[in-house]
């Protein structure tokens, strides 16, 4: 059976920074929320309705992907395959990408390249006015919330239609995405019931909260959008290097109307979705469905190669985005983070997820893979960064390792990311303070027995958090807190080591 | 066999009958137990809260301790607590490593290697999952995240706790699910540690048993601490406390908080 390293840091050589990959910049796109998560958190946690409406989803697919997944016996296997697929892209991105770029041009395709997030707005932007057009179908794509196109063609004067159910649910809700794969998690059907009511022009006034009803509402309202749109945008599940090939894995089939019906078709894919051979997708058709939705298949699986005259759009972009990736490809240790195939899995299973939901993380990408990458993409400024604040909400539980199909070591990765946010600091803090003393008393059996007797154990429990004292452990741990909620154990009349020295082990 | 014991930081502070009983549990079952003057802390603390460079001096202090085990002068290291095993076995040579000291990651690993958390030592190393212990009391388990996730230590604790005699074991729904300590998590993102904490003592509640026990001292102490808070009557007691106890040298029942429990800091109390 595999193992995690829950929190395995790993070896950094600070001696190997260029300063060459530049991390997404401040102020772009979606990447950076404005309060730290605790805070955050604290807000949503009150949300009583948003959490009954999240555990129930989430423990709906936790329970899904548990039966599909228990289905194969290679599933470990699958697991490996996926892996080192990714991590054989990772070490040979740059030659990938550019096979990628000669299959497509080749099938006729164009493709641009995008450094930041307001460059690939520009990009798309551009080119949709180019066409002529005022308005875009939209597939659902994590990139292009991450870049935040919406609003950047909205600026323009373009308006993008969301077509994804659960994203449509958001737009029409004026909220923003909380889940990488249902965006629309923290509603339930009354609320989106009402959404409809409110925002949809000519919806029935007799709508149901039925699914059904409510799925079928906005088919009527989608229909139209799909008929008289002339560019599509989407975002990618995968591109194979070796066949110029994109490919989007979907449930409800409104991408595959996005896809074949406009004149013209427009894919933002961040530079990691890569695979080298049409054949690897074999493991990841396997590997993403079962994970994200629990399904055995996903119902719709739309390819395309370049343009393929007189059937589908006869003009293709591909936009490909780096916002802070070669950043983290750059770091060995660190890249693995670019494995994830955004199935969602690992916020499904996270306890925090579960009971925060994906606003806290102030990021599109939420639950224990965005508390690794946001950080990872932006970088990490100082203390007062909310993205510093990122590493640190996890309890390190490894749920997440365990569920993740490319088995991205993601306890290791916040590990890292914690050590980053320390690295940030430009002054000492009260907590780097404390922490510095309490190696010094970790290192010498005297010191710490004076730790422990020294200060009396009365001293450490009372300890303030931030205050400075020999031994934050358990002393900052037992701070206010921890006693909000929690009892303090009493402290015992004397310590294992004064029993030993007492008895010699003997009674 | 010889075997050293590793109290951990905690169990030497605030849990010293966990370490108690793992000595008295060795014992009975005819090992040598000692007691390294010299050990402090294992550094997880600082490794998981991101103080890596820090972490460095407490490994090596760790490694020089227990040093003799990679000698053979004692068989086994053994720890009342799966999260601090996790760390010696798979922090240690990383950090070392990091700082690029490949001497020391080797030793590290070498310690690491014979070093146990109590429930592998009793059924992996030492081949019992009957050890004659006798405990009275309906309880129920908690797996801990780093001894289920990290260490894989499946169902060793369940088996030792299903041999004990006059035990009546019940399953913890969502056992599985953290209980939301984490370490400097539990302070650090206090409101989320007590919504998950919530969770899992109402799936204590539910059992209806008047132990909760696991094989953490730190998990425990955040599980029994909101417990006691609520004042539901149901105590925590360690693992090996539980596998200590016999007819002879029965362990009360509340054996997991000697003193009660405080709801205040002890000093805001005088
Ligand atoms: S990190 Fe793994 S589990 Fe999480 S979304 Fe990515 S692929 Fe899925």
């Amino acid at each position: 059976m595999s193992t995690t390293d829950l929190g395995m840091p790993a070896v950094r050589d600070d001696s190997r920074d260029t300063g060459l990959p530049t991390h997404s910049p401040a102020g772009q796109g979606h990447l950076r929320g404005t309060t730290s998560f605790p805070r955050a958190a604290r807000t949503e946690l009150a949300d009583t309705q948003l959490r009954r409406n999240l555990g129930k989803a989430t423990g709906i697919i936790r329970a899904k992907r548990a039966g599909v997944v228990a289905e194969l016996e290679d599933w470990e296997d699958l697991r490996l395959a996926g892996s080192a697929i990714k991590a054989d892209v990772m070490a040979r991105l740059p030659e990938l990408l550019e096979q990628l770029e000669e299959n497509v041009t080749a099938r006729g395709g164009t493709v641009h390249w995008a450094r930041d997030a307001e460059e690939a707005n520009r990009i798309v932007t551009e080119l949709v006015r180019a066409t002529g057009a005022d308005e875009v179908v939209k597939v659902k794509s994590m990139a292009t919330q991450e870049t935040g196109l919406n609003e950047a063609l909205e600026a323009a004067g373009i308006a993008a239609w969301e077509t994804d159910l659960a994203e449509l649910i958001v737009q029409l809700g004026h909220d923003t995405p909380s889940h990488i794969l249902v965006p629309a998690i923290h509603r339930n059907r009354s609320e989106i019931r009402e959404i409809f009511l409110r925002e949809m022009p000519d919806v029935d006034p007799a709508l149901s909260d039925d699914p059904r009803a409510l799925a079928m509402a906005a088919r009527a309202h989608l229909r139209r959008k799909f008929l008289s749109a002339r560019v599509a945008v989407s975002g990618a599940n995968f591109a194979v290097a070796d066949t110029g090939t994109l490919a989007v894995v979907e449930s409800e089939g409104n991408g595959r109307m996005c896809l074949t019906l406009p004149r013209t078709l427009i894919t933002l894919m961040g530079v990691e979705k890569l695979v080298p051979t049409w054949s690897d997708l074999e493991v990841f058709l396997q590997l993403l469905p079962r994970s994200s939705t629990g399904e055995r298949m996903n119902p719709y699986t739309s390819t395309w190669t370049g343009v393929t005259p007189g059937d589908g759009p006869q003009e293709f972009h591909l936009v490909l985005l780096d916002n802070g990736r070669s950043a983290v490809l750059a770091d060995p240790d660190g890249r693995a983070a670019l494995h994830c195939i955004r199935c969602s899995a690992c916020l499904n299973v996270c306890p925090v997820y579960e009971r925060v939901g994906g606003h806290a993380y102030g990021s599109v990408y939420p639950g224990p893979i965005g508390a690794v990458l946001t950080p990872m993409l932006t970088g990490i400024s100082g203390a007062d960064d909310p993205n510093a604040s990122l590493p640190y909400a996890s309890s390190l539980c490894g749920a997440c390792f365990d569920a993740c199909p490319v088995r991205i070591d993601i306890p290791n990765l916040l590990v890292q990311q914690r050590a980053a946010s320390v690295e940030s600091h430009t002054r000492p803090t009260a907590q780097d303070l404390a922490m510095k003393a309490a190696a010094v008393a970790m290192t010498s059996a005297g010191r710490f027995r004076a730790a422990e007797k020294g200060l009396g154990l009365g001293r450490l429990l009372a300890g303030r958090e931030g205050r400075i004292t020999s031994l934050p452990w358990p002393a900052s741990v037992v701070a206010s807190h921890w006693t909000g909620a929690r009892d303090v154990p009493a402290p015992p009349a004397e310590t294992a080591r004064q029993w030993w020295e007492r008895t010699g082990g003997g009674a | 066999m010889k075997i050293a014991v590793m109290a951990t930081c905690l169990g030497d502070a605030l849990f010293p009958q966990a370490v108690q009983a793992t000595v008295q549990l060795l014992q009975r079952l005819g090992h040598t137990v000692l007691f390294p003057p010299g050990q402090t802390c294992c550094g997880q603390m600082h490794v998981n809260t991101g103080y890596l460079r820090e972490a460095v001096p407490v490994v090596r202090h760790h490694v020089e301790v227990f040093g003799p085990v990679a000698e053979g002068t004692w068989d086994a290291v053994v720890a009342p607590s799966g999260s601090c095993t996790g760390s010696v076995r798979h922090q240690h040579a990383v950090v070392a490593r990091r700082a690029g000291d490949e001497r020391l990651a080797e030793r590290a690993e070498a310690v690491a290697a014979r070093t146990f958390e109590l429930s592998e030592l009793l059924v992996d190393v030492l081949g019992v999952s009957d050890v004659g212990a006798y405990y009275p009391h309906r309880v129920t388990y908690h797996p801990t995240c780093h001894s289920l996730r990290m260490l894989r230590v499946g169902d060793k604790p369940l088996q030792l706790l299903r041999a004990v005699r006059g035990l009546e074991l019940v399953d913890l729904p969502d056992a599985e699910v953290c209980c939301g300590f984490g370490g400097t998590f539990a302070v650090k993102n206090s409101d989320t540690s007590t919504a998950m904490l919530a969770d899992k003592m109402r799936n204590v509640l539910d059992t209806r048993a008047e132990v909760c026990t696991a094989g953490d001292s730190s998990c425990l102490m955040h599980i029994g601490g909101g417990l006691g808070r609520l004042r539901t009557g149901v105590r925590t007691v360690h693992l090996a406390e539980i596998l200590a106890s016999t007819e002879a040298t029965q362990t009360p029942a509340a054996a997991g908080s000697p003193g009660g429990v405080r709801d205040e800091p002890v000093e805001a109390q005088r």
